[in-house]
């Protein structure tokens, strides 16, 4: 069999641009674990909160109908809006339910996330189901919602038969995912609460002696990570073109085996394995077929956790961040 | 003793424990301005946790901690800091993926006034002159006396009133702790206040203008450090005489 260049090429382009949107949310499970060992089951759910989030938004303030520039400013608008949202959703959550447990066992954390989890989906089904003319009215609330395509998969290179495809979407998504990335970056490495994200993950006991509020670090952890999850889901929405309650699932499952393929607790692993994990879905939408897909995540899950537990760029046993 | 007018420190009739189980039965002491005292015992008498407890860190069961004359008994561990009391912790407790620099960086991390954070750093540098060396090597790749440096440099960059020093002689080459003592002696004599916890009896007592011996979670003894050094059931128990 001959080798098809351009369509190798293509699934690549497609995988990538899938890759940074799974590393955006991986970020959220991968800082989250970093600073208190907490697996944030909740975190797909959160981004799927933030869906419907933005599809309100969409319908309350008409941008679906916007276009040009004006389209520009309302996608900038459901981005911050629904970073904010996720955000200060993950901060609230983390107050009420994780602090109190801060010196519970791991388990009683995790299963805490498990049950947020739920509340994230139910609230979801119940989001789904209120008449609003933007979800399709009369529509099940378990029924899929149509995202409208305000960022058009407009050509803007190749667009032939024959040709390697880049689109305005896939531009926008590397225009929303790096600079957050680079920001984030600066952020942990070079701010003084980065530098003290990091005090906390290493030692919280020393991070208090040094005059450290480790509740509050840990509360902008989760801020960071749920709003880069509100970016993420924004973008995945518009990608995708559909959203619905079990949007957590998908989003969540992907980005969460790339933040453990990666080496979860280490930002640089996230993002390496979100992109693995975009190529890899779209190799495998490509050449093998789409319903293998999910198949091909969960058994590079099962083989890191099996073979490498720490990830491809993760710290060795307890280690993190 | 008779007890003091104004102390530094007042810590009166502390409880405290882990699970089910209570380590501290009572504990008072009590460190006035400028003096150094020394906290001794046997492995596990609770020496540690009375300092854990003292930084807001361990939860406390009974009793009350006074410092400067204000009530901290409630109070957050940071807020603790905020007041002016550091601690060197057990096991040095430096981050290891951090650098000396953003080590001390973190130790500086209540305050903002860059001119007086770059002197204190002038001046832990002069303490400790190997740490100018390492400013950008990771914490965790020193050996164990440089480490011990950086977690009394790192707590003095709060620029305390009161430091309280949990073993910082433990498991460190005997030329390095003689530097350590050293360093002790020299913050003493620019007006700092020392609690000193020590495995190392004789050198703390010595060090020490009074000293407390702890057994199983209470104060049996307390006396100036020449006398304990005197004691012989100090001589017996810690000293090895
Ligand atoms: N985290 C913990 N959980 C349960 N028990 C603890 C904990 N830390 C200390 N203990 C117990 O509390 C008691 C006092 O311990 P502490 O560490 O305060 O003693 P110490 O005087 O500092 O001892 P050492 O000289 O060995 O450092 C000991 O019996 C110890 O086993
Ligand atoms: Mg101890």
């Amino acid at each position: 069999m001959e080798l098809d260049v351009q369509y190798l090429l293509q699934q690549l382009v497609n995988g990538l641009s899938n890759g940074m949107i799974s590393a955006l949310i991986a970020i959220g499970y991968t800082m989250v674990y970093g600073i208190i060992e907490l697996i944030n089951w909740a975190h797909g759910d959160l981004c799927m909160l933030g869906a419907f989030f933005a599809l309100t938004l969409i319908g309350a303030l008409g941008i679906g109908a916007w276009s040009g520039p004006m389209a520009a400013f309302g996608v900038v608008i459901l981005l911050l809006a629904t970073a904010g949202f996720c955000g200060s959703l993950n901060l609230i959550v983390d107050r009420f339910a994780y602090r109190p447990l801060r010196r519970a066992p791991k388990l009683t954390l995790l299963v805490t996330a498990i049950g947020v989890s739920f509340i994230f989906v139910n609230l979801g089904l119940f989001w789904g189901g209120l008449p609003m003319t933007v979800f399709g009215e009369g529509n099940a609330a378990a029924a899929p919602k149509n995202f409208p395509a305000i960022v058009p998969a407009t050509p803007i290179l190749g667009g032939e038969p024959g040709q390697v495809t880049l689109t305005v979407r896939d531009l926008m998504i590397a225009g929303v995912t790096m600079p957050l990335m680079v920001g984030l970056w600066w952020l942990v490495r070079h701010t003084k609460l980065g530098k003290a994200m990091r005090a906390v993950a290493q030692n919280p006991t020393a991070a208090s002696l040094m005059g450290i509020n480790t509740d509050r670090v840990i509360g902008a952890t989760f801020f960071i990570g749920g709003a880069l999850g509100g970016f993420g889901s924004v973008i995945y929405a518009i990608n995708n073109g559909t959203i619905g309650f079990q949007l957590g699932y998908r989003a969540g499952m992907d980005a969460f085996t790339a933040a453990v393929l990666g080496g979860i607790g280490s930002l640089p692993g996230a993002v390496l394995g979100g992109l693995l994990i975009g190529v890899a879905r779209s190799l495998s939408d490509g050449y093998l077929e789409a319903r293998w897909t999910p198949t091909l995540v969960f058994t590079i899950l099962i083989l890191i956790l099996v073979f490498r537990p720490s990830g491809l760029l993760g710290l060795k046993s307890k280690e993190k961040v | 003793m008779s007890p003091m007018a104004t102390p530094l420190l007042a810590v009166r009739d502390l409880r405290a424990g882990y699970g089910a189980i209570d380590v501290l039965h009572g504990i008072s002491i009590e460190v006035a301005k400028g003096e150094i005292v020394s906290l001794i015992g046997a492995n596990g008498a609770g020496k540690t946790s009375t300092l854990m407890c003292i930084s807001r860190v361990l939860r406390i069961r009974g009793g009350s901690i006074s410092f400067q004359g204000e009530n901290i008994t409630d109070l957050l561990p940071d807020t603790v800091v905020r007041r002016g009391l550091a601690q060197v912790p057990e096991g040095r407790k430096i981050f290891p993926r951090l650098t000396v620099g953003e080590n001390l960086e973190m130790g500086a991390y209540i305050r903002s006034d860059a001119e007086g954070i770059e002197a204190d750093r002038a001046r832990v540098f002069t303490l400790f002159p190997v740490l100018k060396e390492r400013l950008s090597q990771l914490g965790g790749t020193l050996s164990g006396g440089e480490q011990q440096m950086l977690a009394i440099g790192r707590a003095l960059m709060s620029r305390p009133t009161m430091l309280m020093m949990d073993e910082p002689s433990m498991g460190i080459a005997p030329i390095l702790v003689a530097r350590i003592f050293e360093a002790v002696k020299e913050l003493r004599s620019e007006g700092m206040t020392i609690l000193l916890v020590e495995q190392n009896a004789r050198a703390a007592l010595k060090l020490a203008d009074r000293g407390y011996v702890l057994e199983t979670g209470h104060v049996v003894m307390t006396d100036s450090g020449a006398e304990l050094l005197k004691s012989s059931r100090v001589r017996e128990a810690y000293l090895g005489d």
